[in-house]
């Protein structure tokens, strides 16, 4: 991408953030951090060390327990009905996929699309076809997710959240649990996209993904960040993780380092 | 959107209190007891406030959604119901209606027929029985879906494709449920009341089919019809608002989803209890 300024989409300043499941628990204290528009982020951490937390909070579906979070200039604390543009804005996939069991593959692409009322049917439709075309997803488009290897349902969720063209795709934990090829073709979608792909007009989508394995994304373009011992470090581009003195990210690149038991 | 469910439960944080220590005393433990109550009642109080709020200002919102959702939900807590329901005024029409016209047949007190076949079926056992039996097939139905979806996190997944949990989900089982009250409660009544003449007929009781449902039109008026229909839609409402709010409110992890199923149906059950009461008052000052 070029190195021209490019306006921040996701800003947090001195954000503690709390754990889902007891929202009064913090589990990553002090975050600033500075999303900028067309950047690719991944944010490695072990299990357990707040990342689905940080996603939920950068996707505005949380809000800090001290600090601020913004999203397109927008504080995540006022998200209401007024600011529904903004969260739009966002794409969110969940670690699992988190997908409606009750619906079909092709009705959960396509609720969002269905309940933001602009939309009209044949708009809906294509739109439809598309993403299910686009991730390969066309024969299994009536059948429900509890059906499907988790492989595919990672898919599907991607395809959800690409339905109403977010220019912020939040991914937690994307590559978890997917096979060789599936981890390859996902990896290569994903650099489709932060380019500019045409399921997203050809404009370029600014990406935040996290991991707890870093090996399987080592890109000169793209920025790393780490979770550890509740602390947000941004650690830089891949070659300063490479060289980065933390014993959390030896762990995440699975180098050997001495372990107490 | 994230805010309306938020809003409600914060009010109602009850699980600080159930896992604490169990006090000791018998007087700390009542006031334990009375305190979550009223934080309950609080909660569900917010929670019913929020949900009329939402159909209200969302009404014809996202229609290609919210639509087929409410015809589903009408057809589960409604026409799926209709064969459990014939069966129900079947026995209630030979237990009860049949049983007091052979009575009063007996006491020479059929002049009495209609007005207490008003009283206790159209006033009382028909509604309050269909929004048990209804509460039971239905309402534990919700809990459970409820809190698993909220065990699963789909809850955050509707608010991050930008959609009102409370519309998508508790909206239409709502409306569906106080539709399907309502119309589950008139065939209740006129199934019950049918087979009643049928049971004392066959018992050879002397009451002619036209002096039987004679009495009781005579007996009905207008504000039965009105109570009648406002009450069933109270138990609808209220029964629906109950077992959403313990599906939602508070169980995120599976094994707490049947604990809750069982604490959302004894509400359930008191509540309506509550709102029968409000409606007898209301027609003892009518």
């Amino acid at each position: 991408m070029s190195e021209t300024f490019q306006p921040v989409v996701l800003e947090m300043s001195a954000a503690s953030i709390g754990a889902l499941r007891d929202t009064s628990h913090v589990v990553v204290a002090d975050v600033n951090w500075s999303v900028a528009a067309g950047e690719f982020w991944v944010v490695a951490g072990q299990q357990q060390s707040g990342k689905s937390d940080l996603l939920m909070h950068a996707a505005g579906l949380m809000t800090p327990l001290q600090g601020s979070c913004r999203v397109f200039g927008c504080e995540t604390r006022d998200f209401g009905e007024a600011q529904i543009a903004e969260r739009l804005r966002v794409g969110f996939v969940f670690a699992g996929g988190k997908l409606f069991n009750q619906l079909t593959v092709a009705e959960n692409i396509s609720l969002p699309l269905r309940y933001q009322s602009h939309h009209n049917l044949p708009e809906i439709s294509s739109r439809t076809v598309a993403l299910l075309e686009w991730l390969e997803l066309t024969p299994f488009a009536d059948s429900t997710p509890a059906s499907l290897a988790a492989n595919w349902r990672q898919r599907v969720a991607l395809a959800r959240a690409l339905a109403l063209q977010p220019e912020l795709l939040l991914l937690d934990q994307p590559l978890g649990g997917l096979g060789t090829r599936h981890r390859q073709w996902l990896l290569q979608f994903l650099d489709q996209l932060w380019r500019g792909h045409e399921l997203s007009g050809g404009r370029p989508m600014t990406i935040v993904a996290t991991t707890d394995d870093l090996r399987a994304w080592p890109h000169p373009q793209r920025k790393f960040a780490v979770l550890d011992r509740k602390t947000f470090s941004v650690l830089g581009a891949w070659d300063d993780v490479k060289s980065a003195p933390h014993h959390a990210v030896k762990e995440l690149l699975a180098e050997p380092v001495e372990t107490t038991i | 959107m994230r805010g309306n469910l938020a809003k409600a439960f914060q009010l109602a944080n009850t699980q600080v209190f159930r896992h604490a220590t169990a006090p000791k005393s018998l007087t700390d433990q009542l006031g334990r007891k009375l305190f979550l109550a009223i934080l309950t009642v609080q909660g569900l109080g917010a929670f019913a406030l929020i949900t009329l709020g939402v159909i209200l200002k969302k009404s014809g919102g996202a229609p290609g959604v919210i639509r087929p959702r409410v015809r589903q939900e009408i057809s589960r807590a409604g026409v799926a119901l209709l064969p459990m329901f014939l069966f129900a005024a079947l026995a209630l029409g030979f237990l009860v209606v049949g049983q007091t016209v052979s009575a009063l047949a007996k006491v020479g007190a059929t002049n009495y027929l209609g007005s207490t076949m008003v009283i206790v079926i159209v006033r009382e056992i028909g509604p309050l029985l269909t929004a048990m039996l209804v509460l039971a097939r239905v309402g534990t139905a919700n809990v459970i879906e409820l809190g698993t979806a909220r065990a699963l996190g789909e809850v955050e997944a509707l608010e991050a494709l930008g959609i009102d949990p409370v519309h998508y989900l508790i909206v239409p089982r709502v409306v569906g449920m106080a539709a399907g009250i309502f119309a589950l409660t008139i065939y209740l009544i006129l199934g019950a009341l049918g087979s009643g003449y049928l049971f004392a007929f066959l018992q050879d009781v002397p009451l002619t089919p036209g002096d039987y449902f004679k009495q009781i039109t005579e007996a009905l008026n207008w504000l039965d019809f009105a109570l009648l229909a406002l009450k069933t839609l109270a138990f609808g409402f209220f029964i629906a608002i109950v077992t959403c709010y313990h599906g939602l409110a508070q169980p995120l992890r599976l094994e707490d989803v049947s604990r809750v199923a069982v604490r959302a149906v004894t509400q359930g059950v008191i509540v309506c209890v509550f709102v029968d009461t409000v409606f007898i008052v209301l027609y003892l000052l009518t």
